[in-house]
């Protein structure tokens, strides 16, 4: 006998009596609509936390110099300082896992006076336009300053929305002209609140300005600061590097020498972030920075690493750990329903079984063999798990949808789970339809004739 | 060889410790065009003679030869398929499905033979089936829109479906009135005429009549091979 033929004679024989088979179908329909109303709100707040965990650089990460090692003591990071704008450069140029990266220079303990009014911003510092799309900055007003301002150490910068009320009183302070350290800038753009950081630090008490302009102008002038890291004494690779036999720069002509801006103290800068071409693969990019600056540090296998990296991978996986413990309770609850609605098939099917006897044995009298029998009935239990699987991924995606306009919950589809949902109705109907279906397959066919 | 053909036929019934013997050696040959009636009182043993001829049983013992082939024995899927090729059943109870169509209830063995059939071309056999039995014009009604003559002519025309050489009607007037009966009864001498062999369980002496043969049962064995003709001299 065809399946078709089957699938088709089942449907009819549910149709026939449509009250009891949407009441056998409810606990499927209630346990596959549970399962999915709960994975997309699962999906949507799992999304909500992931966004919000870039805005704060989830995908991003942080290189920051090594420390120096003396005697067996141990200096802060940023004791030493050698990273170069080449290796920001070479880390975009050769690791594929990283999308954007921006050299960033600290200035900090600078005093900002705007007028008659004076504030010591908590965070001041230069970086590459990138910057801003790596640590998901906005703007309030005004704009972003260019590759060309970095090139050329524009004096502008931009404020974060503390800085606007402490030193402008809330006012505009687009094109106004703030002094930093006896240098004027003009302020270009106002950046988008952020509030607090998860350490509970104001992120929006902040300046930000070209890199260029932070190491030439500002902090180039300071000596002994701990960030403050204009070195005359080793500027050249060769020189902190003493490796021989490795040129980390390519011989330039005389031409090009000649068409370079000559900038002697403008050598290292104190941090590089970059970001990942993907929020899940930061640890992939760690590996390749890492190695990319080990290898251009110079570093044999046995020495440890110049430098550290800090990313929010660590957050990332936290959050995975527990959306994966969040979906197997949810899992385990909806097994036990989903049991539940498979008796309630098994009972259907039994009571189905009896009552169909006389049918029974007509169709074995009439050429149906046991295996026929039995592929109808499990057939049909299967086309009503089915049915019963598709209304509850129907339901459960309209109670996603409700409580989305109403309750104002994020939501996310999850394919998998309509997938799950599909596989898990057709096993229930196999594995509670079998026994009711081989009941029949072995009625004798003249005791089931004659059945009333 | 004839189309039936019992050697010894033996069927016991085990009842926990009791056995309960129901055929004691039942010696029959039925020629192809035959029309028999098989009668008997309740209890007779009739009923079960069927069963085993109809493939529906199995006999204890004895040698069951059905067109030429030992089916006695035979595995259940064989059977199966002997009962769909052919045999055909028309049952007291007419037995058609309830809430389905006429003509789905004729082509409903047809989903059980090998060689599947389009579905346009079992409904052309259901109609003609239908055509044959002469409730054509009633082939889309349930059956519950049929009187129970109509009904009769359904399953009958479910019989005939498969072309089989044999018909087996088990008491097949037993819910009709008098004049539905001989309605019935003229359809059988009808396709008996048209070369199928018709085997008739009936305890009525009146139906057994139409027969040209007539099988008297009692208490298990067959008492005269020959009523028919006997009682028509």
């Amino acid at each position: 006998m065809k399946t078709t033929d089957t699938v088709f004679m089942s449907l009819k024989a549910l149709l026939r009596n449509p009250t009891r088979t949407l009441l056998t179908m409810l606990g499927i329909i209630i346990g596959i609509a549970a399962v999915i109303t709960m994975m997309e709100i699962g999906q949507g707040s799992s999304r909500s936390i992931r966004e919000a965990m870039e805005k704060m650089g989830a995908g991003s990460g942080l290189i920051l110099p090594g420390w120096r090692r003396a005697a067996g003591v141990n200096t802060r990071s940023g004791s030493m300082t050698w990273l170069l704008p080449s290796d920001a450069e070479a880390i975009l140029r050769e690791c594929p896992t990283v999308s954007m990266v921006s050299p960033q220079v600290q200035a900090s303990n600078m005093q900002v006076v705007y007028g008659s009014a004076n504030w010591v911003p908590a965070q001041m510092y230069g970086v590459a336009p990138e910057f801003f799309t790596i640590r998901d900055w906005q703007l309030e007003e005004g704009r972003f300053f260019s590759q060309r301002e970095v090139d050329i150490n524009a004096r502008v910068c931009l404020v974060g929305q503390t800085i606007v009320n402490e030193v402008f009183y809330g006012a505009s302070p687009l094109d106004c002209e703030i002094r930093i350290r006896d240098v004027t800038f003009r302020v270009i753009g106002v950046l988008k609140s952020k509030g607090a950081n998860m350490m509970g630090s104001d992120e929006d008490d902040v300046i930000i300005m070209p890199w260029t302009t932070t190491r030439m102008r500002i902090t180039g002038r300071r000596t002994g600061s701990i960030t403050g890291t204009t070195s005359t004494l080793a500027q050249k690779p060769g020189e902190v590097y003493p490796v021989k036999g490795v040129a980390f720069y390519p011989e330039q002509d005389s031409n090009l020498v000649a068409d370079t801006l000559v900038q002697p103290r403008f050598t290292y800068i104190d941090w590089i972030v970059f970001s990942a071409t993907d929020p899940n693969k930061i640890d992939v990019a760690r590996k390749e920075v890492t190695d990319l600056l080990r290898e251009r540090h110079g570093l044999s296998a046995t020495q440890e690493d110049d430098f550290r990296i800090r990313s929010a991978s660590d957050f990332l996986r936290m959050m995975n750990t527990t959306s994966s413990l969040m979906s197997n309770l949810l899992l385990g609850v909806a097994i036990i329903s989903l049991i539940v609605g498979g008796i309630g098939i098994m009972n259907i099917m039994l009571v189905s079984v009896t009552e169909r006897t006389r049918e029974i044995g007509l169709r074995m009298a009439v050429g149906a063999r046991s295996r026929d029998i039995l592929q109808q009935f499990l057939i049909e239990a299967i086309v009503l798990c089915l049915v019963g699987g598709i209304l509850g991924i129907l339901l459960g995606h309209g109670a996603a949808l409700l409580i989305e306009s109403q309750l104002n919950w994020p939501i996310g589809s999850s394919p998998g789970a309509v997938i799950a949902a599909f596989v898990v109705s057709v096993s229930i109907g196999i594995v509670f339809g079998f026994y009711p279906a081989w009941k029949a397959s072995k009625l004798d066919p003249i005791e089931a004739l004659r059945y009333e | 060889m004839a189309l039936i053909e019992l050697e010894n036929i033996v069927k016991t019934y085990f009842l926990g410790e009791m056995d309960v013997p129901v055929l004691k050696g039942i010696n029959l040959s039925i020629e192809r065009g035959e029309y028999v009636a098989l009668m008997g009182a309740s209890g007779s043993g009739k009923s079960t003679l069927m069963n085993i001829l109809g493939c529906l049983d199995r006999p204890t013992g004895g040698k069951y030869f059905f067109d030429g082939e030992e089916i006695g024995q035979a595995s259940g899927d064989r059977r199966a398929m002997v009962r769909n090729q052919k045999i055909g059943f028309v049952f007291q109870s007419f037995n058609l499905l309830p809430r389905t169509s006429a003509l789905e209830n004729v082509i409903m063995p047809l989903s059980y033979t090998a060689g599947n059939l389009s579905m346009a071309e079992r409904r052309k056999r259901g109609l003609a089936a239908l055509a044959e039995v002469g409730i054509s014009d009633r082939a889309g009604h349930q059956p519950s829109q049929l009187s129970g003559g109509q009904q009769q002519r359904v399953a009958i025309a479910r019989a005939l479906i498969n072309r089989p050489p044999v018909i087996f009607a088990d008491e097949p007037t037993g819910n009709l009135d008098t004049h539905t009966s001989l309605e019935v009864m003229d359809m059988f001498s009808k396709l008996n005429s048209e070369g199928i062999t018709v085997i008739l369980v009936t305890h009525s002496a009146d139906i057994a009549r139409y027969a040209k043969r007539t099988i008297c049962m009692s208490d298990g064995q067959i008492v005269s091979g020959i009523f028919g003709e006997e009682a028509s001299k």
